[in-house]
């Protein structure tokens, strides 16, 4: 099983080399080649949770054994969260490649969109298995060079402008995880996260972990666009192509940004007080200026770009209430709720913004604009997207039985029996203000009389776009079933237990 | 410890450079700047005083040897730097010829 685990790069990695030297021969092979990887990835990443995780799977790359119980390869390793994150990761990739087949028809150079697309994914799936520090900068780095590329695939104005500023503000991000990953290195002479951890735990010299922290966590607060970091994030995934910002906003500020601060600061740092009530703190600004600056748009996708922000803040208040929690030594019962609702509500984030995003291109694809104001009256001619993102709305606005309901409940609950009773009372003030802003976009983009009289003849979206977001609503109600005890022991507990029980992790990577 | 303050500076510099320039390519220099000053703090870290190239041989001196990981991982560093910046100069090169200026007060369709 463990020889299973390289495949996640592998395939994707291949898929890009061959995708631009065959597919100029051969007509219609990038579609093929990258729906079937992420396909099989797919459903290699469910057999994995199927199986049942009780202890991490490792790999270690190059066979190189431990020397004197230090190890020296690269590990990749997939515990519970990891592959959590790798459905995700290529569930929503396989959905949103198959909805581009039609998407890409206004767009020349289709090779390079997708050998792009799986380069992005190869290392977004490298980023959630690797057990290597200076690894994962390097997985990550493919990944956001690929979606650097991706953003600005339109070449018009909008989308260099997005990318240049992407880049740049991406690029010191990258400046900031080098040198903290620089630092560790120095003080820990290890690369491997969890021998990483057995030696900080030995460091007396708290003021050096604090200064390693703050550069991880602008860096990769820089990666996750929270609130005082958030600048090109709507930029960038407003101007990139649908089944991008689809992407981007669905799994990629997740994967590199959310991931990493959940592996690095609860599997590797020992837990203080202090860094939770700042990722707790990020996360509650986030989640409340998000939403208002997301409230005022009437450009469509940066509507959704900016609930983006809002959503991913609710995840970092949940997994920071979670860690305040357990460094007071409360109750672990609280503590696995916040947490588990935190996982939960990424997961289902990543389903309904995907959906949203994969929406609205198909609207733009229709009505060739993204202004909220010039579009109306579209229920009639396209029910498909008019009802997928019905639901999608409900659910990311918390409507039962939608998913995002119950991952919200599971936060709010958990912030109750915390006593944290302002970050519960903020997260229902952001849901109700969530349901009006996208009130306001069902009504403007579906109910208001048309505009323009030349619209009466659009006509729903071609197949495969409909087959994905099809897929996806009813992915939204699906996901309702992960809280029923049974299917939650088999998704939502692995991953939780990775983080709550940070040591086993340690353990488990240096007995090998 | 001179030197990692001048390795410091040098971030200090590119940081200064990327948020006050408003030429395109002036902050993609700053940016390299940030950028290799992390490098040469990467390469601080391996040196050993008065160590050897690590080089297990009899002909070499056997004494301390300087870590050999920091190199391997700059050497890395350095060519995904390089991917980086030249992404970055094409994006640069493709908004020149789109909107005939490397000034970004005047590159601001997109209000952030």
């Amino acid at each position: 099983m463990s020889q299973l685990i390289p495949l996640f790069v592998i395939l994707p990695l291949a898929a890009a080399f061959l995708i631009p030297i065959i597919g100029k021969f051969l007509e219609g092979f990038q579609k093929a080649v990258s729906s079937l990887v992420f396909l099989f990835l797919s459903v290699l990443a469910l057999y994995f949770i199927c199986s049942g995780l009780t202890t991490p799977i490792t790999y270690a790359v190059g066979g190189w054994k431990p020397v004197e119980g230090i190890p020296i390869a690269i590990y990749l390793v997939a515990d519970g969260l990891s592959v959590v994150m790798l459905i995700i990761i290529n569930v929503m990739g396989f959905l949103s490649g198959f909805y581009a087949i039609s998407y890409l028809k206004r767009f020349t150079a289709q090779n390079n969109f997708y050998a792009l697309f799986c380069l992005m994914i190869a290392g977004m799936n490298g980023v959630v298995l690797t057990g290597d520090l200076f690894n994962l900068y390097v997985f990550m780095e493919i990944a956001v060079i690929a979606s650097y590329a991706l953003v600005a695939f339109g070449i018009e104005k909008n989308e260099l402008e997005a990318s240049f500023k992407y880049q740049v503000l991406g690029g010191i991000a990258s400046v900031l995880i080098l040198f903290g990953v620089a630092l560790l290195y120095w003080k820990t002479k290890t690369l491997n996260i969890a021998d990483a951890g057995h030696m900080l735990k030995k460091t007396p010299d708290r003021s050096f972990i604090i200064f390693t922290q703050l550069f991880l966590i602008a860096g990769f607060g820089l990666k996750a666009a929270l609130i005082p970091f958030h600048a090109w994030l709507p930029d960038a995934h407003s101007s990139a192509p649908s089944p991008i910002s689809a992407m981007l906003s669905g799994v990629l500020i997740k994967a590199v940004g959310i991931y990493c601060i959940i592996r690095l600061f609860f599997n590797m740092f020992e837990i203080s007080y202090e860094l939770p009530v700042t990722i707790a703190a990020l996360g509650a600004l986030s989640m409340v200026i998000g939403v208002f600056l997301a409230i005022i748009q009437w450009d469509l996708k940066r509507l959704f770009a900016y609930h983006s922000i809002s959503q991913m803040g609710y995840v970092m208040t949940g997994i920071g209430m979670g860690m305040i929690i357990m460094s007071r030594g409360g109750d672990p019962k609280v503590a696995a709720l916040a947490l588990a609702g935190g996982l939960f509500h990424l997961i289902n984030h990543a389903v309904f913004k995907g959906l949203l995003f994969l929406n609205a291109g198909a609207l733009e694809f229709k009505c060739h604009t993204r202004n909220l104001l010039k579009m109306g009256g579209m229920w009639k001619q396209m029910p498909v997207t008019y009802s997928t993102s019905l639901s999608a709305s409900m659910a990311i606005s918390g409507i039962p039985p939608f998913n995002g309901f119950f991952s919200k409940l599971m936060i709010i609950i958990a912030a109750i029996q915390g006593n944290f009773y302002l970050l519960a009372i903020l997260a229902i003030l952001v849901s109700i203000l969530t349901l009006g802003s996208f009130l306001k976009f069902q009504k403007y983009a579906f109910f208001n009389k048309p505009g323009n009289p030349d619209r009466q003849n659009i006509s729903e979206v071609p197949f495969t776009m409909c087959f994905s977001m099809i897929v996806l609503a009813l992915l939204c109600l699906g996901l309702s079933l992960l809280i029923f005890p049974g299917i939650r022991e088999i998704i939502l507990d692995p991953a939780v237990n990775v983080i709550m029980n940070s040591t086993e992790y340690a353990l488990s990577i240096t007995s090998i | 410890m001179i030197l990692y303050l001048l390795c410091f500076l040098l971030f200090l510099i590119g940081l200064y450079g990327v948020v006050t320039r408003r030429n395109v390519i002036k902050i993609v220099i700053g940016l390299v700047f940030m950028e290799f000053s992390v490098f040469l703090m990467l390469v601080l870290i391996g040196y050993v005083e008065k160590g050897h190239a690590p080089i297990v041989d009899e002909a070499v001196a056997t004494g301390p040897f300087v870590d050999p990981l920091p190199q391997a991982m700059v050497l890395t560093a350095i060519v995904i730097g390089l991917a980086a910046n030249a992404m970055l100069l094409a994006i640069a090169i493709r908004l020149y010829k789109k909107y005939g200026t490397f000034d970004i007060r005047k590159i601001n369709q997109l209000k952030g």
